[in-house]
């Protein structure tokens, strides 16, 4: 008897109920990028201004000669403002090939011949950047608020300074969310992950480079808006509850970033298909 | 999940139309496909991969209705696609894993629990004939192997029916050969029901109980092998001499309702080198071909009774569409 005679039988377990099939993209996603090396120094570098920070309140609180390191509300914001280029370069590498390298491999016709939506993938292709952006920037800044209190030996900080709590987690959110969308759409457009990455940093540095240009000619930041990141430094300022970093209103800066992670949504709607359809 | 009779059609298809912008892939096609080993035949863009891909709900048709299983495809793709496998054309793989977790994670995407999904995933690989190879990364794999791993992930959920589109594509001749033993075991001792198509008579010849033709986008002939190879004529290999060139005696079979095509799959009848294949229909027999042959002027060096041939049946269904535009 040839030996795949043997080796096909029916199978007489239980399925799993669907809707959780994102966790299993994603956790897959993750496992893949903490199995390579380069990522996880990225990640431990990332790491490091929080050990910083961690001294400098620890100096701060034990220490009366350093007394000018004791942070503020404003620590946490200036916090997750330096970790911003840690953010730039977890997406550029986590997210350029979330679906670039599926479709140079041809995987969504794979994928979405199982009982799974397109929404599922994307959600759990998104899950991998957002949990990775959240690890850099949302988890160090509530660690970094609570290392304040195991250092302090009180609640004083924070019962002065509730709004922190919200106030990060609402920022680590809408940042990381909008960040992985758009990392996300542009990845859905190439085949290249090499590509997307260029294309993300372009594009980032192209719009901050006009609104340093326009800047100059209207003597102005009212058209910072213009930019991504601008419009998310100036969303971040006012969830803390800090002067505006720029002359844009409010809330043409939350539209800016409302547009892109729906343009981005509708990029991914119609790129995410099994079949690619040339009309 | 719905009651099926067993002996009821795995597929149903009623007037579906599906367009790529302003190109026609499926033209109004209906077609029941038996449970089974159903072998989807045709050209390449007769329309085979697109149907396929609508039953799977990755293109919706402009009209018509498909259920799969006695799903609605249109209302319940989910469900149909928990209980179908599906082994695309193109290479197609999760870049960055090696064989077994590629297959586990298929598993696991179709509905199984990690530990089944890791056990099914190494015996699918035996059974593929992967085993030894099994903690390879698939970027290294050959063609071959890649055919196998896509057979692999199609079946690891051990689906009710599965969707084989050009399986032996690319293989060498001992490796197309091993496929086709796989796909024979899996339809006709495993109870899989599948469709495989493919653009190879031989493969669904070799494979498959019943076909459907497909050509231009439209069905031009469906039912068992048996019955289509069932001639409506005699089937004739035939040689001719033909001094003032093959054409006149071409036009005439054709004018006569005679088909032709060569004896060589692909090839095109050259008349003295090559043995030509004429069906002839209705009892004229032997006696028409010499007074077609003596009308035109050619003589006529073998001929010869002939079995016929999945091949002579596409030929006739092809033709008869061709007749009927």
């Amino acid at each position: 008897m040839p030996i795949h005679d043997q080796g096909y039988r029916r199978y007489g377990g239980d399925k799993v109920p669907r809707g959780r099939t994102w966790v299993i993209i994603a956790r897959s996603g993750i496992r893949s990028m903490i199995g390579r090396r380069a990522f996880v120094a990225l990640l431990i570098a990332a790491w490091l201004p929080f050990l910083v920070r961690a001294v400098q309140i620890y100096a701060a609180a034990n220490l009366p000669q350093v007394q000018f390191l004791a942070p503020t509300g404003e620590t946490f914001r200036q916090f997750l403002g330096q970790q911003e280029v840690f953010l730039f370069f977890v997406t550029v590498y986590a997210g350029a090939g979330l679906i670039a390298n599926d479709r140079r491999a041809n995987a969504l016709q794979i994928y979405l011949s199982k009982p799974l939506t397109r929404v599922e993938y994307i959600v759990g292709k998104l899950a991998v950047l957002f949990g990775f952006l959240l690890f850099v920037s949302w988890v160090p800044a509530m660690l970094l608020l609570l290392v304040q209190v195991l250092f302090a030996g009180s609640f004083t900080f924070i019962r002065s300074n509730l709004y922190l709590f919200p106030a990060i987690t609402l920022f680590a959110f809408i940042e990381g969310l909008a960040i992985s969308l758009a990392m996300l759409a542009l990845s859905s457009l190439s085949r290249s992950s090499r590509y997307v990455g260029i294309l993300y940093a372009a594009l980032l540095f192209f719009t901050q480079a006009i609104t340093v240009v326009l800047r100059a000619v209207v003597g102005t930041t009212g058209l910072a808006w213009l930019s991504f990141t601008n419009s998310l430094d100036q969303i971040g300022n006012a969830i803390f509850r800090m002067p505006p970093a720029y002359d844009s209103p409010l809330a043409l800066c939350v539209l800016s970033v409302v547009v892109v992670m729906g343009a981005a949504a509708a990029i991914l709607e119609r790129r995410v298909r099994g079949t690619e359809v040339i009309a | 999940m719905p009651e099926r009779d067993p002996q009821s059609p795995v597929v149903v298809l009623h007037q579906v139309s599906v367009r790529y912008g302003t190109q026609l892939a499926l033209d109004d096609v209906s077609a029941a496909v038996a449970a089974g080993a159903v072998g989807l035949l045709g050209p390449n863009g007769a329309g085979k991969s697109t149907m396929i891909r609508a039953l799977l709900g990755f293109v919706a048709p402009s009209t018509g209705q498909m259920q799969v299983l006695g799903y609605d495809v249109a209302h319940r793709p989910l469900e149909i696609r928990a209980r179908v496998g599906y082994m695309p054309e193109s290479d197609a793989h999760i870049p960055g894993m090696n064989a077994v977790s590629f297959v586990a994670y298929c598993g696991e995407l179709a509905g199984l629990p990690r530990v089944d999904a890791m056990q099914r995933a190494h015996e699918m690989l035996f059974y593929v004939g992967l085993g030894e190879a099994r903690y390879r990364m698939i970027d290294t794999y050959s063609t071959g192997m890649k055919q196998r791993i896509k057979l692999a992930q199609a079946l690891v959920h051990d689906p009710d029916l599965v969707f084989l589109d050009e399986p032996t594509n690319g293989m060498d001749p001992r490796g197309r050969e091993e496929m086709l033993e796989l796909i024979d075991d899996l339809a006709h001792h495993k109870g899989v029901n599948l469709i495989l198509s493919s653009h190879l008579l031989p493969d669904v010849e070799q494979t498959c109980d019943q076909v459907i033709v497909m050509d231009r986008g439209r069905v031009v002939a469906q039912g068992p092998i048996a019955d289509l190879k069932e001639p409506r004529g005699q089937v004739f290999e035939l040689r001719v001499k033909a001094p003032a060139g093959l054409a006149p005696f071409l036009h005439r079979l054709s004018e006569s309702g005679c088909q032709h095509h060569a004896g060589t799959p692909g090839g095109e009848p050259d008349g003295l080198d090559d043995v030509m294949r004429v069906f002839v229909p209705g009892d004229g027999g032997a006696r028409e071909l010499f007074a077609l042959a003596v009308a035109a002027g050619v003589q006529v060096r073998h001929l010869r009774p002939s079995v016929a041939t999945l091949e002579d049946a596409f030929a006739r269904a092809v033709g008869d569409l061709d007749e009927a535009r």
